[in-house]
């Protein structure tokens, strides 16, 4: 096994940039379901008294770190899982023949994806304000990206995953079906997750947009508006990131291009 | 050194293992040849060529590329190689320029150096004015000659290319046969093509293994295989008015191994008939014989195929 190659991470990171910037229109639409979750859901609930929800806060400021969480969620997975239209069209022979280390591969793409996930996720929370969301200054924000890069860094990994032990993309409906929304729904984002019963409640601990979530919340809302504290949130979601990240290169070393 | 060893090499796609796609092949590639895998779709050359490229795991056997195991030393042997795919390999999103500037960067090839490369594989393929186009806007000709051009950029010692006229028009064809001889030319590149057509193989190869169920069947120059089965036809027309119709001393010839005759028409079957047309004239003319056209035939390797496995290539 090879050391890591900057290079080929750089390369690979500047190619879905370019990807993405001659792909503006999709990404600009991208935000649409987002912004619509955030604009119904916050108006429809908007009075309702939610059970467990933190004292004092509207809906919408509840929802928005939820509502990020979610589109990361989706672009992420997604992101990790394209690896799949690469093999699809060929380009992936291109990759896999070049002489760089498998972890090299890994490490770009999941840069590369995680930026995607990051400007979209950026873009829904300054969306966010237009709708009654409160920015409380620059420091939160800045800690809301840590949060917002491993929440991505965790999906695109796992997304990853499913690239390595998936043929193409027609699983890719089955894996939004039975993973990516019982992950979102799971997590918290619409609604505090004590308010499930409470055989469920183990299972939205194992979710790791759960504390994404928590933690965009703790560091955007204050203290007061996470289950958790900050730092546990932050070590919890690093870790997965890590392990995500880990378990996504060992498969994909694995691989290979044709059986 | 030779650029490619081949010992022994087995590949088996199911575990219980009953065909083998590559069959204990075993064969040498000298440096800086061009070198062809001839043979019908599914005689095993594009899981050759996997298995050469580290694309493919062996069953058995070993396989050196550049002096480097294809097993165990397989980011040598990428380092070493440049690959021209069966299927296109490009990025659709990208231009052809950005396309060629992805991969030289992940060969780490530096700044300048990049630069230089890429504008001269460019100028090679006949892409400069083309380079800023998305590549999804390319014809097939095109998307073929940006891969040839991207195979080579990072100055490799074997460039592989798998069916590299496959699909395309027969301009295009001769124009990419061209590309491929001048690259193997300027850059020594060793050149290892798959094939099955046979036009192909005796334009550009300098050898060709015939390729049939996983082995090689034959392996030399095209001119040599084209002489092994050594039955050059040699028609010749008579002017029936002529002052002697003596075709009887044609057979005479020591080298004449079939003879026939047929309506002012004599058929001799030879080997090597280009240097025997002078002999038969020669005797023409002493025994007075009138010739008024000579038609020679060489055998194609399709006749060499046909020869060694009892069936023509097919598409």
């Amino acid at each position: 096994m090879m050391g890591i190659s900057w290079q080929a991470i750089y390369v690979l990171w500047l190619r879905e940039m370019k990807g993405m910037w001659r792909a503006k229109s999709r990404v600009i639409g991208s935000l649409g379901m987002p912004m619509f979750f955030l604009a119904f859901l916050g108006l429809g609930f908007g009075g309702a008294s939610i059970p467990g929800m933190p004292e004092g806060l509207q809906y919408i400021e509840y929802l928005t770190p939820g509502i990020i969480g979610m589109s990361m969620l989706f672009s992420s997975v997604f992101a990790g899982i394209s690896v799949l239209w690469d093999k699809e069209f060929g380009f992936l022979k291109e990759v896999m023949v070049a002489p760089v280390s498998r972890l090299s591969i890994v490490l770009g793409r999941t840069a590369g994806g995680s930026t995607v996930a990051l400007m979209q996720g950026i873009m829904v929370l300054f969306l966010s304000t237009l709708l009654g969301f409160k920015i409380a200054g620059v420091i939160p924000v800045i800690l809301s990206l840590f949060f917002m890069c491993l929440i991505s860094v965790t999906f695109v990994g796992l997304g990853l995953v499913f690239a390595s032990v998936m043929r193409d993309m027609h699983g890719f409906p089955l894996i939004m079906n039975f993973v990516v929304f019982p992950t979102f729904l799971l997590s918290g984002a619409l609604f505090p997750i004590g308010a499930l019963p409470s055989w469920l409640i183990p299972v939205c601990y194992l979710d790791p947009l759960t504390y994404g979530v928590d933690g965009l919340r703790g560091v955007l809302l204050g203290a007061g508006a996470s289950d958790f504290s900050v730092l546990l949130n932050f070590m919890v979601i690093s870790a997965i990131s890590i392990g995500m990240v880990s378990v996504g290169s060992y498969l994909f070393e694995r691989t290979e291009v044709e059986r | 050194m030779d650029a490619i060893e081949v010992k022994d090499l087995t590949k088996r796609f199911n575990s219980k293992g009953s065909v083998a796609a590559v069959d204990h092949l075993s064969f040498r590639v000298a440096e800086s040849e061009i070198f062809g895998l001839l043979g019908p779709n599914g005689a095993g050359k594009t899981t050759l060529i996997k298995i050469l490229t580290t694309l493919l795991k062996p069953t058995s056997g070993m396989a050196t590329v550049a002096g480097y195991d294809v097993h165990t030393e397989k980011n040598r042997v990428r380092e070493s190689i440049g690959i021209v795919f069966q299927e296109p390999a490009l990025d659709w999103r990208l231009t052809g320029r950005e396309n060629l500037d992805f991969h030289a960067r992940m060969y780490e090839i530096r700044r300048g150096e990049r630069e230089k490369r890429i504008e001269e594989a460019l100028k090679l393929v006949e892409l400069e004015d083309k380079a800023d186009i998305m590549t999804d806007k390319y014809s097939s000709g095109m998307k073929r000659r940006l891969e040839i051009a991207r195979g080579f950029i990072h100055n490799p010692k074997v460039l592989f290319m798998d069916e590299p006229t496959l699909g395309l028009d027969t301009q295009t064809r001769r124009r990419i046969w061209d590309y491929i001889k001048e690259v193997n030319a300027r850059e020594r590149i060793t050149v290892v093509l798959t094939t099955h057509q046979m036009e192909e193989a005796d334009y550009l190869c300098d050898r060709v293994g015939i390729m049939d169920h996983g082995k090689i069947i034959a392996l030399d120059t095209p001119r040599n295989l084209k002489d092994l089965i050594s039955s050059d036809l040699v028609s010749l027309e008579l002017n029936m008015e002529g002052s002697s119709n003596d075709v009887e001393v044609f057979k005479s010839l020591d080298f004449v191994t079939e003879f026939r005759e047929h309506n002012g028409f004599v058929t001799l079957k030879m080997e090597r008939a280009d240097l025997r047309i002078p002999a038969i004239m020669e005797v023409a003319k002493r025994a007075g014989i009138e010739i008024i056209s000579v038609n020679l035939r060489k055998p194609s390797l399709e006749d060499v195929f046909l020869h060694f496995t009892g069936r023509r290539i097919r598409e």
